[in-house]
């Protein structure tokens, strides 16, 4: 029984200390973030954005996710646990929108405003969602690619997919500000890859054997950014500009060589931050948009290695 | 021959009781702990949560439970558990079958997948370990290739989520709205444990853990004996997977692994010897409650999620270490 009895007295010890802490911020407002990940670099990175809220405006956050995107149910325990703690108000970014609705259900009679960030959540009750504007971001890399080729040529898209929200924003975001601002500029096809690098790669090879004189290529997202990638390097060309999305390592990486000119970062930073502080303007009965754009970076081998940019890459 | 076996029972059962009433003060200590640390603890919602949240890793638990105690082990009760929601979501929203239908079919798909890796233990001699390892990932894929990697919607059976969030009680009693799948956990515990101490089967169950030469010496079919119980622990997985689908309102085809680990925790937690031959469902029963408080109480306390891990971890070796120790002295 000493041994149980000493496990014991560890364990109130150590809890002790973490309570101390806890009871010094008794009366600061406390908002918990319930995430769709916490160990991937990109929830990271969220999490450090709204730890810095936290700290700017006095208020406690948690940050809390299961280990992968299936487990549904561990983010359900996780959100009824957060209600339980009676917050001010609660960041969710859903992996299965219905699956959530009792609970979010529950936050909203208990009026507590629910903010949806990321993804979102497929529902009236969250305030406002906290996303990347992907029309916009995808605007500035049709505005780079202009700058980059002089302003006339013909251009190309690998997308992941035209079913998907973000397939379709960044897609229409690309093509409708070619359209608007370099007509000068001829979009001459826009392939679709699943966001595979293998698939990516096998259609970029497609699209610079029917299009020599093709000027540049954007890929929409990670995988199809490295399979357009990929595919200029096994054919040899040059002269072709590549422009990506997100980051990761092997993106970084080509930036760093000059393999790709560029890519759009989504600001996960910025959806922690604007996250809570959206739930504090709802504490405070604030009317809020329905979205809010948590904004997104370009970045080139000139600024990659910037602290500001630098903090919303992952590998 | 035969009084091997049947000599090793009454000490099962003797140190099991300790080992239940250790375990027992453990969530004790824990339920006390966490209410003085948090006034947000000991609220009737709040521990309804952490019943709701232990419910499909208890029944789980039970599974791995009858297979811990024949000796043997099961890697697979995480993805069969999947496997048997895929299989609820083909019947009732593939099919549009009436919900009796789905609920039979997730219990006998459950139970079939457990006769075929109790087949594999049993008649082919395969390590427990790994037949169950290579039926994890065949579920896993399974799971995957009949749902095409979506989660199936229940929208079509309205009264499908009632099974786990609906409440008996809470319509006998208002004050106390317990949801139908803790009920299910306790009735389910109930009958295993009755299962286990009282018929022919519970019996072979131990005597396989203790010493399966002197079973089959004994003239006893011992392998039959084996593949039956790996079959009712699959039924029960096939239970899990009604619940956690019904509480989802979906079948997650991708979900499932890792959830043994949780199960098998649970177990051993609640004193059921890895060596098998030894154990029980109350025990598993508290070893479970005590992982869903621990987890709960950590989070109400804001303790930070990579910390919560940590602690968890370290309270599963304690409390094995506990038992041995104890073990030792009265041994």
């Amino acid at each position: 029984m000493l041994n149980r009895r000493s496990l014991m007295a560890a364990l109130a010890a150590g809890t002790l200390l973490a309570t101390s802490s806890l009871a010094m911020a008794q009366d600061k407002m406390y908002i918990p973030l319930v995430s769709k990940g916490f160990q991937h670099q990109f929830w990271q990175a969220v999490k450090a954005g709204a730890d810095k809220a936290a700290a700017e405006f006095g208020v406690d956050v948690t940050f809390e996710g299961p280990d992968t995107e299936a487990q549904v149910d561990k983010q359900m325990d996780m959100l009824a646990a957060a209600l339980a703690k009676k917050p001010a108000a609660i960041g969710f970014a859903a992996l299965d929108s219905q699956a959530a609705t009792p609970l979010l259900k529950q936050a909203q009679d208990a009026g507590i405003p629910v903010i949806a960030f990321d993804s979102g959540v497929d529902s009236d009750i969250p305030a406002t969602t906290v996303t990347t504007d992907n029309l916009a971001a995808a605007g500035m890399a049709a505005d780079k690619m202009a700058e980059l080729i002089g302003g006339a040529g013909k251009v190309a898209l690998v997308v992941h997919d035209q079913t998907s929200r973000t397939g379709i924003d960044r897609r229409d975001g690309f093509v409708n500000r070619m359209k608007e601002g370099h007509p000068d500029i001829e979009i001459v096809d826009i392939q679709y890859g699943a966001g595979d690098q293998l698939q990516s790669t096998e259609i970029t090879k497609a699209i610079l054997t029917a299009n020599p004189d093709l000027k540049g290529i954007f890929g929409a997202n990670e995988g199809s950014a490295i399979g357009v990638l990929n595919a200029i390097k096994e054919t040899g060309t040059t002269g072709v500009v590549v422009i990506g999305y997100d980051s990761g390592a092997a993106q970084k990486e080509a930036i760093r060589s000059g393999a790709m000119a560029g890519a759009i970062t989504q600001n996960p930073v910025g959806i922690g931050y604007e996250t809570v502080k959206a739930a504090i303007a709802a504490t405070k009965g604030e009317t809020l948009p329905k979205t809010i754009d948590s904004g997104f970076k370009w970045y080139d081998k000139t600024n990659i290695d910037d602290p500001e940019v630098a903090a919303v890459l992952y590998d | 021959m035969t009084a091997t076996p049947v000599a090793a029972k009454p000490r099962a059962i003797a140190s099991g009781a300790q080992q239940k009433l250790l375990a027992f003060a453990s969530l004790i200590a824990l339920l006390v702990f966490f209410s003085l640390a948090s006034p947000n603890f000991l609220q009737t919602a709040n521990i309804l949560a952490i019943l709701q949240a232990t419910s499909v890793n208890g029944v789980l638990a039970i599974a791995a439970t009858l297979v811990i105690i024949t000796g043997g082990i099961d890697l697979s009760v995480g993805t069969l558990m999947t496997f048997t929601a895929v299989i609820a979501g083909v019947v009732l929203t593939f099919w549009g079958l009436p919900m009796p239908l789905g609920v039979i079919a997730a219990i006998a798909a459950g139970t079939a997948c457990g006769f075929i890796s109790g087949s594999l233990v049993a008649r082919m001699k395969i390590p427990p370990f790994i037949a169950t390892l290579g039926m994890m990932l065949i579920l896993k894929g399974l799971s995957l290739v009949i749902s095409g990697t979506k989660p199936i919607y229940f929208n079509d059976t309205p009264s499908f989520p009632l099974i786990s969030t609906g409440s008996l009680i809470g319509s006998i009693f208002p004050a106390v709205p317990v949801p139908n799948g803790v009920l299910i956990l306790f009735l389910l515990a109930l009958a295993i444990s009755w299962m286990l101490n009282r018929t022919t089967l519970g019996r072979y169950c131990f005597a396989l853990g203790s010493n399966e030469e002197a079973v089959r010496l004994s003239g006893v079919n011992a392998d039959g004996w084996k593949v039956a119980i790996y079959a009712l622990a699959g039924g029960i997985c096939g239970i899990a997977g009604l619940l956690i689908a019904s509480r989802l309102n979906s079948a997650q085809p991708a979900l499932g692994q890792g959830y043994e680990l949780d199960a098998i925790a649970a177990v051993v937690i609640g004193g059921t010897s890895l060596a098998g031959g030894r154990g029980s469902i109350l025990g598993t029963i508290i070893g479970a409650l005590i992982m869903g408080v621990l987890l709960n109480g950590l989070r109400i306390m804001s303790v930070a999620q990579e910390w919560q891990t940590v602690v968890t971890g370290a309270i599963i070796i304690f409390a094995v270490y506990a038992d041995m120790l104890r073990r030792r002295r009265a041994g």
